[in-house]
């Protein structure tokens, strides 16, 4: 089973690859994508069994011994994502039939998704710091081709914040990693954790801590480093920003808690504090951001930011319990907001714009899809029992038990004026009557009635999965919580690295 | 047990089907639903008043000591049968006020899955399934009372409600989690056990204070009143069944539920009494000024149930008999009523009380049913809100203060009655009349519900000996820790509580005639709500979007220069405080090491800077890209020096390839110009300077402290011998860590696309735009608005 790790990050390549080859017989690329996504998705199903099964799986790259090759690893969490990202990945990827154009597919935008699924479980499974870097760097440049290319303007703009912003981040993880392998002459994680748990090396800790937390920060991100989300992901076409929602911003959160949990979890009190009042922060303020917007895309996309937040809240409290609701709140959130944003293709299809304020009507002329949004929109407001309100059940119960009033305050104000979001959302765009389309030259507003299936049909599947996750949540559960298990005793990953020997 | 829960749900999601295949029949066929499941409820009567408690556990969450438990005792029995009786009338009602609408279906799975949750919400032993529940009523309640989506007012009705009770829910949710971390348990039944421990600790007060917010947000009691007169946006079903009958019963229901876990303290006393006697004093008066019928019978609702938590707040044996009689007789009475405002509604097409008259004749049967319920609401002998009047003057009289809740209780009496004969008897029998129409009696679906529900106050209201033993006995032993017997109450002869429910009776019969007279007097305070909590709550959302804007604005200026500075002051403060804690000490890094540095070094330092200081300042393009070309070469000598010339040779080649390629490109764009001012390139400046301080700082740090040569020795040892390669960089590149590599090189080959792509689709749509997009200090297209 050790074996299947690289097939993760080469079957997303062999599909890019052939892919291209193929750029201009569009049918050719649909189906090299359906049959790369379900390989990816099977193998990912393989990897998950693996690991319940066997505990910890790893292999070194090239057999060169671990500290010195470089090592990918599976524990529950990586491979959970892995999951997650492949499910996304595929529902996307028929979403893209429809909703992306003949020109953008032509130019490559199916090599390049799949590019970026590379970067991504490259990412969730890798046990190097380099090599993450690696991965950030395909996903950050697969990234930034796919919003910016189609070349219209407000693409275009957003995208150099986008880039800018971004490389900042990069800068700074390649920053750390400098600092890192100078201080201590090693790349691997499970050796770095293991060498800042001894006694000599307590120097630096907390600069490295922190130029890491800025550098992930910023990809998750973060308050107050998350201005490159709202000034770009309401440009591109929708799938591409529904699965940059849905993955690219919680790779960020999962380089996150990988380095706090494994490298520095020592006596990192004053990180985890830290960390405790950005989520809070992230949660009031990205939320906040979201009620004076209009635009579909945007309000969904200052949710996102918010919901950022939770996720952070319990790598802030660190207790395995805690830890185990950011799983959950992970698994909760990639879905629903992959959802969400997929909605907006729906909504701009229907109502012909994304402008909440010109839309209306769809609950009387589309209940079907009225009922669809609702569910996941109610999931994003914490509603019981939908997958969203567990995940913050969780983390409430946490957070009490550790005593922090105040951030559990945060969390229920946030969750509060989320549900505020979601049922302006509602009632603008399915409730309220349709405005008479007046002249505007920007926004035609002439909707069409004819919805894909392959566009209903990954909403469908997402919208199950709330559900599913809603009222039946002890699997899910049970996984989060062996996930955290994990992350709170990282002796069992370091040993299966390392083999005992440093 | 969860089958006849979760039943409803189903059916809602199957009820547009059902609509379009019954089509007149609709309401008969879906008003079996509710009349089967009060069946399978009322065959557990028996064991009930016999003492029993049913538990039916199913598991859910385990781990985290979540169950759908589901418990069956009085107080669950009494609000089931409730629930499903009064659900079977607004089932066969609905069917005929909103004949032929067109989104009737819809109506009723949101009303199925309604009656499922507040099934689920009285019946859940587990505090967070009834959570659950609690939070599924106040969404279907948000779904119904937007019911009319189109109509604004609606919508703004319904998003109240939700943002009302939504808050409660948080705040009763938070009140759960405390109360486990207290005593151990989501259980209420394992939680009655370890009251003691509730008690005592030092969250007490805290979840107190919360449970009440929950409770005091979903039975609308002060200050929290105001969204269910709003609510009568709803159609007259809905308000009949959720806002009147059930939902906002919910709240009294868990303040019973809950009070042999938490009651029966001095501070759960001095909340619950003031908090019920405000609110059930603010309902009455706000009923006297309203004329819309239902708006009359809300504010009576907000009464009632202060009356109960009023109640319940007292805490004794008789009280809580009080509340219960109470409770029932109001949910009869008042669902009958509303029911009745919905059939003049519908026929005469007004609910203004001073406008309507001389109907009595033309609908008899929907006059008798608003007869029996005006009379039960007034307190008239022998119904059943005459004995639930009776227990709650007793209550107060032999309670806590009753100089001052006496009075209180029966001013509340009085507009009870007066204003529930305004609504039951006036449209019937008063001389005028003004509205258009021919109104008849409607169709026996609608007009069934009212009459019923009249005669069953009147059954009641007669054998009230049975009810007791059946109904309200075991429900009031649910809500208390030690019963004792719990007498069934009887006729006293001539005592004060008689007498004051004469007064009542009187007082209300001259409210009544006097009502025209005094309406015109009243009316100068029907304005008064507009200092109350509801301007607040409007006052609260503006504030909200104020400041979400002005907040939104700043951060989220849309200018990318800001968006640098607050980003890289964050990192500079962060690191800075990160370098503190690190004890860095700043004399060894530099102070100490400045002897080390030799000239040929300090030269080279020299012209780095300048050649920085040339590129920023520069006027012009080329200056600019020479400068920095030889900040470059710079850097490739100091690689040199420090004795990695491969590096050095890869920079200088970038170097030279960079520069030709910026001056092909930067020649053709026009000559620099200064958008700036001279203050916002001060501040520019600094916050560069401190980076870079922050970054030298960073590295002087690490090239004091002694590496790890474990890598570098295993590459150098090895290379040759396993890996068969001489130069160990490549071999690094290509074996050691060659993964690294193959992304690396996809990195350049997604590049190439990028560009391929980005410049021929671009060209290919004409559509690239002119000029920058994206200058200094333009703001773009992701300001907020």
């Amino acid at each position: 089973m050790n074996n299947a790790l690289p097939l993760v990050i080469a079957i997303p390549m062999i599909t890019a690859v052939i892919s291209l080859l193929g750029r201009h017989r569009p049918g050719m690329q649909k189906g090299v994508g359906l049959a790369g996504s379900l390989a990816l998705l099977s193998t990912s199903i393989a990897i998950l069994a693996g690991v319940l099964l066997e505990g910890i799986l790893s292999v070194q790259i090239g057999n060169w011994p671990a500290p010195y090759g470089i090592t990918l690893v599976a524990d529950v969490l990586s491979s959970l994502l892995t999951l997650v990202a492949a499910v996304v990945v595929l529902l996307v990827s028929i979403a893209s039939w429809t909703e992306i154009d003949p020109d953008r597919v032509a130019f490559g935008y199916h090599p390049l998704l799949h590019i970026l699924t590379m970067g991504i479980c490259g990412s969730f499974l890798t046990g190097d710091v380099f090599n993450l870097y690696v991965w950030f760097e395909v996903m950050l440049i697969s990234s930034f081709v796919l919003l910016g290319f189609g070349g219209e303007r407000a693409q275009l703009e957003g995208t150099t914040k986008y880039v800018t912003l971004n490389l900042l981040s990069s800068t700074l993880f390649l920053a750390g990693i400098g600092v890192l392998y100078g201080t201590f002459g090693t790349l691997n994680m499970a050796d770095l954790a293991l060498q800042l748990r001894g006694p000599t090396h307590a120097h630096l800790a907390e600069t490295l801590a922190t130029l890491f937390l800025l550098a992930f920060g910023i990809k998750a991100a973060v308050f107050p480093l998350f201005f490159w989300l709202p000034a770009s992901y309401h440009t591109p076409p929708v799938p591409v920003s529904a699965v940059f929602a849905g993955l690219l911003t919680k790779v960020g959160i999962y380089a996150l808690v990988r380095f706090f949990t494994l490298i520095f979890s020592g006596d990192a009190a004053v990180m985890h504090r830290i960390i405790l009042v950005l989520a809070a922060f992230t949660m009031v303020v990205g939320i906040l951001g979201a009620l004076p917007q209009r635009d579909f895309r945007r309000i969904v996309s200052f949710n996102l930011i918010s919901h950022i937040g939770t996720l952070l809240v319990g790598l802030g409290i660190f207790t395995p319990l805690a830890l185990a609701g950011t799983v959950f709140y992970l698994m909760h959130d990639i879905v629903t907001k992959t959802c969400l944003f997929l909605f907006t293709s729906i909504v701009q299809r229907l109502g012909g714009c994304a402008d909440i304020g010109k839309l209306g009507g769809l609950y009387r002329s589309h209940p079907f899809m009225a009922l669809l949004f609702l569910l996941a929109a109610l999931s994003v407001g914490g509603i019981p029992p939908l997958s969203g309100f567990w995940g913050k059940l969780i983390l409430v119960q946490a957070g009490i038990a550790e005593k922090e009033y105040w951030l559990v305050a945060a969390v229920f104000g946030a969750g509060f004026l989320t549900l505020y979001s979601m049922s302006t959302l509602w009632s603008e765009v399915f409730w309220k009557d349709r405005p008479e389309a007046i002249g505007d030259p920007e926004c035609e507003c002439v909707g069409r009635t004819f919805l894909p299936l392959s566009l209903v049909t990954p909403i469908g599947i997402l919208v199950f999965l709330i559900v599913v996750m809603g009222i039946w949540p002890s699997p899910f559960f049970h996984l989060a919580e062996l996930a955290a298990r994990q992350l709170s005793d990282p002796q069992m990953y370091i040993q299966k690295i390392l083999q005992g020997k440093p | 047990m969860i089958v006849a829960v979760v039943v409803g749900f189903v059916l809602g999601l199957l009820a547009p089907l059902v609509v379009r295949v019954a089509r007149n029949g609709t309401g008969w066929i879906t008003g079996l639903v509710p009349i089967g499941l009060f069946a399978y409820f009322a065959s557990f009567l028996n064991r009930i008043q016999a003492g029993e408690t049913l538990f039916f556990p199913y598991p859910w969450l385990s781990p985290l000591g979540i169950g759908l438990s589901f418990r069956l005792d009085g107080l669950s029995l009494l609000f089931a049968l409730l629930i499903t009786g009064i659900g079977t009338f607004v089932c066969l009602y609905s069917a005929g006020y909103l004949a032929g609408h067109p989104d009737l279906g819809k109506f009723y799975g949101a009303l199925f899955a309604f009656m499922a949750s507040m099934l689920g919400l009285v019946l859940s032993d587990n505090l967070v399934a009834l959570f659950v529940f609690w939070e599924l009523t106040s969404v279907t309640s948000y779904l119904l009372i937007g019911f009319d989506s189109e109509r604004e007012a609606a919508r703004r009705a319904a998003l109240q409600a939700l943002l009302v009770t939504g808050a409660g829910g948080l705040a009763l949710l938070a009140a759960f989690v405390l109360m486990q971390q207290a005593a151990g348990s989501f259980e209420i039944a394992i939680l009655v056990e370890r009251s003691p421990d509730l008690r005592t600790s030092p969250l007490y007060a805290a979840i107190i204070f919360l449970v009440l917010t929950g409770a005091a947000t979903k039975s609308a009691q002060f200050p929290f009143h105001f969204w269910l007169p709003n609510a009568m946006e709803a159609p007259t079903p809905v308000s009949t069944y959720l806002h009147a009958a059930t939902m906002v019963k919910g709240g009294v229901y868990l303040l019973a539920r809950l009070s042999p876990v938490l009651g029966g303290t001095d501070l759960w006393r001095d909340w619950l009494i003031p908090l019920g006697t405000v609110t059930m004093l603010t309902g009455a008066w706000l009923s006297l000024v309203q004329v819309d019928l239902k708006r009359i019978l809300a504010h009576t609702t907000v009464g009632a149930l202060g009356a109960c938590v009023l109640l319940i707040g007292m805490g004794t044996q008789g009280s809580l008999q009080a509340c219960m009689v109470f409770l029932l007789a109001h949910g009869l009475y008042k669902g009958s009523l509303f029911l009745v405002a919905g059939i003049v509604d519908h026929e005469t097409g007004t609910r203004n009380a001073a406008d309507l008259g001389r109907l009595g004749r033309a609908m008899p049967l929907t006059c008798i049913g608003a007869l029996l319920a005006a009379l039960s609401s007034a307190g008239v002998y022998p119904f059943l809100g005459f004995l639930g009047k009776e227990l709650l003057y007793e209550s107060t009289l032999v309670g806590f203060t009753p100089v001052l809740l006496a009075p209180c209780a029966v001013a509340a009496g009085i507009a009870f009655a007066g204003m529930g004969a305004v609504v039951g008897v006036r449209p019937f029998f008063s001389a005028q009349g003004r509205f258009s129409g021919q109104p008849h009696d409607p169709s026996p679906g609608m007009w069934v519900g009212p009459v019923l529900l009249g005669m069953v106050g009147l059954l009641f209201g007669l054998f009230h000996g049975p009810l007791h033993s059946a109904l309200i006995t075991p429900a009031v032993r649910s809500c208390i820790l030690q019963a004792g017997d719990i007498p069934t109450p009887s006729w006293h002869g001539l005592d004060v509580k008689l007498a004051l429910s004469a007064l009542s009776l009187l007082m209300g019969g001259a409210l009544y005639w006097k009502w025209s007279a005094l309406r015109g007097r009243l009316c100068r305070w029907r304005n008064v709500g507009r200092y109350g909590p509801a301007a607040g709550y409007d006052h609260a959302l503006c504030l909200l979007e104020a400041f979400a804007r002005r907040q939104t604005r700043f951060f989220q200026s849309g200018r990318l220069n800001v968006y640098l500075i607050i980003v890289i002051c964050t990192a500079v403060a962060l690191l800075a405080c990160a370098l503190v804690r690190d004890n860095i000490s700043f004399s060894d890094l530099v102070l100490q090491r400045w002897a080390d540095v030799k000239t040929y070094e300090a030269v080279i330092a020299a012209i780095l800077l300048t050649a920085t200081v040339v590129t920023v300042r520069a006027q012009s393009m080329l200056v600019a890209v020479v400068a920095l070309g030889v900040v470059g070469y710079c850097v490739a000598v100091v690689y040199l020096l420090f004795s990695a010339p491969d590096v050095a040779m890869t920079q200088f080649a970038i170097e030279t390839l960079s520069v030709i390629l910026l001056m092909v490109v930067l020649l053709r764009l026009p000559r620099l110009r200064t958008f700036s001012t001279s203050r916002q390139r001060l501040r520019d400046a600094l916050v560069a300077v401190s980076a870079g301080l922050i970054t030298t700082l960073l590295v002087l740090v690490v090239t004091t402290q002694a590496r790890n040569p474990k890598l570098a020795d295993f590459y150098a040892r090895n290379s040759l011998v396993l890996a068969k390669g001489r130069n160990v960089v490549n071999v690094i590149l290509v074996d050691f860590r060659g993964f690294d590599t193959l992304g690396e090189i996809t990195v350049l080959a997604v590049a190439a696309i990028g560009v391929y792509s980005l410049v021929k689709l671009g060209s290919h749509r004409d559509r690239i735009p002119e000029g920058p997009p994206f200058g200094g200090e333009a703001r773009g297209d992701d300001v907020s608005p």
